[in-house]
């Protein structure tokens, strides 16, 4: 059988409406705070307000006089957990009473009603003795770990020494990037509920069976007496692939006051203790000849994380892969401070180590005096530079060309400041992207009944990117139904099993399982009219049958049959089937997705106001599934990267140790004014290596590059070159 | 949130005297009240809500002027014909400010009535003078680049946040209020006060007393104004520098100037000696630009927002240019 629908009206591709939009909008769609239980109990966490130190004293004797209150959980009195190896974001949820950063959760307090509760953590007073050195700046750290990195360069291929040597142009620059908050529309939200000792967890997550294997082992609960459902995610971006200390809270006081329990965060507490993007410091050094051939490079970076999580910004990835170097060497340190638990935030390690390769390649262009996008030609790597494998497909010329040619690229005056609009200064920027595309084992079931309608189960989460709606044109294709016949149930952990939906692999991953499982269904449903004497399709052959609209017929003849009709007669309700999809071992190829971005900025001349009014992203990512919700993706990558340039960062005081904006009225993100417009261009591409449903990654992909091209472009308006984002008009006038 | 009573007179004066209950508020939109006791900020026992009071809510004319109710809405005064005739650096400012959702909500007097957007004063378990008077001000060795540079003291550098209010300064407007069974009223620059030793008092008005309108004079010169903030975002964000200007220009002359400044004072802030500067000379950049000099000239700045000065003297420039065409 092959992958291409039957009778050939494809679903697959179009850019049609999300299938649960509509209970998006009517506020049907369950989120996990939404979700409601019979004699349900509300808990409010307290954050500590010093970065180190020790509680001292911890009253709750006020907030427990407050009527309503059931509970209130300390270190003082919570269960005593065992420290799970897995769980390295936490520090110990509510066993011992020391700081470690500002916002730890240290107390939750369990009422009748929210409001209730939300009054009475206010009322728990907390005592601390604070470190003498708290440290909240990785500033200092960071340059002493340069200094060593300096001496003993880590990871290379060739020999950047020897390459550098080779180099008759060299630029070296130092880039920084902010710490910077996720920010989900949708807050973090637990509802635990205790049925004996079976617990079901209504959790805000991208993964629910790894937050099923957290739980499990952060709470000490079998696995198998957990379930946890997430039917709709308000965002993630990230923040969401782990489980945080205030989940385990919530189950903690369910079990303890006997009654299901709902947490919801604050949107001010969701500021240090559920992730963040961690503040880098990089240092970029490439060599090139007078042509434009990269000789060597090198990226090293520092990035900012907890005392208890080694975590890594792996923001050199994109050097190891975007160009064909002979020559690189990348290193990363961590600088060790008191602030909760940095993680992977949407386009980790790629998203700010691509600003800082992309804006010294463009520093490189202007070096030399070539085009940017002729210089990035230029180095094109034809195959993976780091393994030697070949690309499953790349299309990254592709990107350059047809984007160069749409956005007007040669309309470009070389120059800095050489363009103007009115008194506009206007500067056109270019930025390559990467992003890995990624696979993991998935496992789907497909059935279908008698009246024709086809259900597909999946234990995946849609985080908002649409895979309710891609999942039900995968199978609708496979089992040549209309897509209103498909019902998609995906967020549920007695569904088959199903990686997280992180590194943008949940089109790949479990496209290829609702590949499998439909086929599989397809398989039986023939198999079952083959064998059965009475079918007018009995003994057919297999490669013979076709199924279509919810008929079996046979090539060639006339006979055919309903389906309701085979599945009546063979006593069966409904065929079902269950499949997994399992990337192979060793691949042959290696995968990315690539882009180009390109940027257009007006800077006012005297008050240094940056306005980008056009941004165009050229992205080749496989067979894109549906136009629409793959466009969406890419829009908002773009925005993402253009806050990013230009508003995001988490600001902390280092005095008090603690994050100052952490409202949306001082974090700042886009605003609908402050769009451009934008353009997004697919380049078509078949790739048959890549996985069964020929997808790759988009989600992240439009941010790679996109902080860049906007500082090239600014740098191309006013011939300043800023470094370090966000950039503000403080830094342009 | 804590406890709270809750009443809803339809009488200015049973309010003021529900407002003699110690540790009462009024509430008009809510929409910065609400947020504060969210944050734990504001702790009232007893709200006052004054929305019934049907007095409050009108527009009138008054003396070529207007008498403006405490209740009108920011939308209503911002989209009111008299208003974009006559004072259109009043509608520019208010729909400069907030989101529509919010101007809709949002009264004239609780738009005055504002508190700071500092960071440290709306987070209730950090130190700040304003908010827990000799608990010290973190801003101002701390991350204090939205933090103001006229007016600030040692106890606190917070700006005052309205846009509405700034261009009332410029427009000399008129504050009336009442309470304990008394009238008075109070020009709008006499109403805010300098944090000094005491931030917590932000104005005039002293306990059980409710504005009930703002009156805006005639002035011939607002008829030629305009407002100008610039911030780090296109919309929905507070000022990093406003300007509400207005001349009254005569044979390339300035017969009147006015020029008041958001986002970088403690209080909305007139510059009269930049007026001065501005009247009896011809209306052009070289005027402008001593005007801009004069008006920060007392700045005091800190770590982070050295760069409001400049930003301060180029927005004022370039909002007077622009009144004139001279852009
Ligand atoms: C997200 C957001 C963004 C915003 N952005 C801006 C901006 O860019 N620029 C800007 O200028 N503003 C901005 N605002 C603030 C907004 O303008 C104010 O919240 C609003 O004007 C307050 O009016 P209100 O009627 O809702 O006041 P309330 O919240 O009801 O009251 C505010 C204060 O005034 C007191 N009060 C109210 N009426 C009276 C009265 N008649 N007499 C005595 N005291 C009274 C109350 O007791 C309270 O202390 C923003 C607000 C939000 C929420
Ligand atoms: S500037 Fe004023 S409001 Fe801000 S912390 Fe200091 S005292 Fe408080």
């Amino acid at each position: 059988m092959s992958t291409k629908p039957q009778g050939g009206n494809s679903v697959v591709g179009k850019p049609i409406d999300r299938v649960d939009g509509k209970l998006k909008v009517t506020g049907q769609a369950k989120y996990s705070a939404d979700i409601s239980l019979p004699n349900m109990a509300y808990a409010a966490v307290v954050q500590s307000t010093i970065s180190a130190g020790k509680i001292t004293a911890i009253d709750t004797a006020e907030a427990e006089k407050v009527a309503g209150v059931l509970a209130v959980l300390t270190h003082q009195n919570a269960p005593r957990l065992k420290k799970s190896d897995n769980d390295q974001n936490n520090v110990p949820i509510l066993q011992d009473n020391i700081i470690r950063f500002a916002g730890q959760n240290i107390a939750v307090v369990v009422a009748d009603t929210f409001e209730i509760a939300t009054h009475a953590a206010d009322l728990v007073k907390v005592t601390y003795a604070p470190s003498k050195s708290p440290n909240t700046n990785p500033d200092p750290l960071s340059n002493t770990l340069f200094e060593q990195m300096q001496k003993s360069p880590g990871q290379s291929r060739g020999d950047f020494v020897a390459g550098m040597k080779n180099a008759a142009v060299k630029i070296e620059a130092t880039y920084t990037t902010p710490t910077e908050t996720h920010n989900p529309m949708e807050p973090f939200a637990t509802v635990a509920h205790w049925e004996g000792d079976k617990l079901t967890v209504y959790e805000t997550t991208q993964g629910v069976f790894p937050s099923k294997k957290s739980i499990s082992e952060m709470a000490g609960i079998p696995a198998n007496n957990i379930t946890v459902i997430t039917h709709f995610l308000g965002g993630g971006f990230g923040c969401k692939l782990s489980v945080w200390s205030h989940a385990i809270m919530a189950v903690l006081a369910a079990k303890q006051v006997k009654r299901p329990v709902k947490l919801v965060l604050k949107r001010t507490q969701m500021y240090g203790p559920v992730g963040f993007r961690p503040k880098t410091f990089q240092q970029i050094t490439l060599g090139a000849t007078k042509q434009g051939k990269l000789t060597a490079m090198k990226h090293l970076s520092v990035n900012e994380t907890s005392l208890f999580r080694q975590f890594t910004e792996y923001c050199t990835e994109p050097t190891n892969v975007m160009y064909a170097c002979p020559n690189v060497t990348t290193a990363i340190k961590q600088a060790a401070i008191n602030i909760g638990s940095p993680t992977w935030m949407r386009a980790p390690g790629d998203a700010p180590g691509s600003f800082a390769l992309e804006s010294a390649m463009d520093e490189l262009a202007y070096a030399l005096g070539i085009d940017p996008i002729e210089l990035r030609v230029k180095n094109f790597a034809d195959k993976d530079p780091e393994s030697g494998k070949p690309w499953s497909s790349n299309s990254l010329l592709e990107c350059y060309k047809v984007g160069a040619q749409r956005f007007g690229w040669a309309k470009r005056s070389p120059a800095i400041k050489s363009m103007k609009r009115g008194k506009m200064q206007v500067g056109l920027g270019v930025a390559a992207a990467t992003h890995p595309t990624y696979r993991s084992e998935a496992g789907a079931i497909a059935s279908i009944s008698s009246d024709g309608t086809a259900t597909i189960k999946s234990g995946t989460q849609d985080i908002g990117t649409g895979t309710y709606t891609i999942m039900a044109q995968v199978a609708a294709d496979i089992l040549g139904l209309p897509i209103n016949k498909i019902k998609v149930e995906l967020g549920d952990t007695r569904f088959p099993q199903t990686p997280l939906s992180g590194g943008s692999q949940t089109a790949a991953s479990v496209g290829s399982a609702v590949t499998a499982a439909a086929k599989k269904l397809l398989d039986a449903l023939f198999d079952l009219a083959i064998g059965d004497e009475k079918s007018p399709l009995q003994k057919s052959e297999k490669k013979d049958l076709e199924f279509r609209n919810g008929v079996l017929t046979k090539k060639g003849s006339k006979s055919s049959e309903k389906i309701g009709d085979l599945l009546k007669r063979n006593n069966m309700p409904k065929l079902e089937v269950t499949a997994k999809s399992t990337p192979p071992k060793d691949d042959k190829y290696a995968k990315r997705s690539f882009g180009v971005q390109f940027a257009e900025v007006e800077v006012e001349p005297d008050l240094g106001r940056v306005h980008v009014t056009r941004m165009l992203g050229a992205y080749a990512a496989g067979k894109i599934l549906n136009e629409k919700t793959a466009r969406s993706q890419m829009l908002g990558g773009m925005i993402w990267g253009m806050g990013m340039t230009l508003f995001e960062e988490t600001l902390m005081d280092h005095k008090l140790g603690r994050i100052v904006n952490n409202d949306f009225a001082e974090y700042h993100i886009p605003v609908h004014a402050d769009m451009p417009s934008f353009d997004v261009i697919f380049i078509p591409e078949e790739d048959p290596h890549v996985n069964p449903v020929g997808a790759k990654g988009v989600g992240e992909l439009a941010i790679n590059g996109a902080a860049a091209a906007i500082a090239n472009a600014i740098y191309h308006a006013t011939g300043k070159r800023l470094r370090h984002i966000p950039i503000t008009l403080d830094q342009l006038f | 949130m804590r406890p709270f009573t809750y009443a809803k007179p339809s009488q200015t004066s049973d309010a003021s005297k529900s407002l003699k209950q110690s540790n009462s508020a009024i509430i008009a939109g809510g929409t910065n009240l609400l947020d504060l006791m969210k944050l734990d900020v504001n702790q009232p026992a007893h709200l006052i809500d004054i929305n019934k009071i049907a007095e409050l809510s009108q527009i009138k004319n008054n003396k070529g002027g207007l008498l403006v109710g405490a209740l009108v809405k920011n939308s209503d005064l911002a989209h009111n014909k008299q208003v974009l005739e006559n004072f259109p650096m009043l509608s520019q400012a208010i729909l400069s400010g907030a989101s529509a959702q919010v101007r809709n909500m949002a009264s004239t007097a609780g738009n005055l009535l504002q508190r700071t957007r500092c960071y440290y004063f709306r987070n209730s378990t950090m130190p700040c003078n304003k908010r827990d008077p000799g608990s010290g001000c973190p801003a101002i060795d701390g991350y204090n680049r939205i933090h103001a540079i006229l007016g600030t003291s040692d106890s606190c550098i917070a700006t005052n946040p309205s846009d509405m209010a700034v261009a009332l300064m410029a427009l000399d407007a008129v504050i009336h209020i009442e309470g304990s069974g008394a009238k008075r009223s109070v020009p709008i620059t006499k109403f805010y006060v300098l944090p000094g030793a005491h931030p917590e008092k932000e104005t005039v008005l002293k306990d059980g007393e409710i504005i009930t309108a703002v009156e805006i004079p005639q002035l011939a010169a607002a008829k030629h104004s305009r407002y100008l903030k610039i911030r780090d975002r296109k919309s929905f964000a507070f000022a990093l520098v406003s300007v509400a200007c207005a001349l009254d220009v005569k044979n390339g002359v300035i017969k009147e100037a006015r020029l008041a400044l958001g986002g970088v004072g403690t209080i909305p802030w007139r510059c009269t000696e930049a007026e001065k500067i501005l009247v009896g000379k011809p209306a052009k950049k070289e005027t402008f630009k001593l005007a801009a000099e004069a008006a920060v000239k007392s700045a005091v700045t800190h770590k982070h927002n050295k760069f409001k000065v400049e930003l301060c003297k180029r927005t004022i420039v370039k909002a007077l240019s622009a009144l004139e065409n001279l852009a």
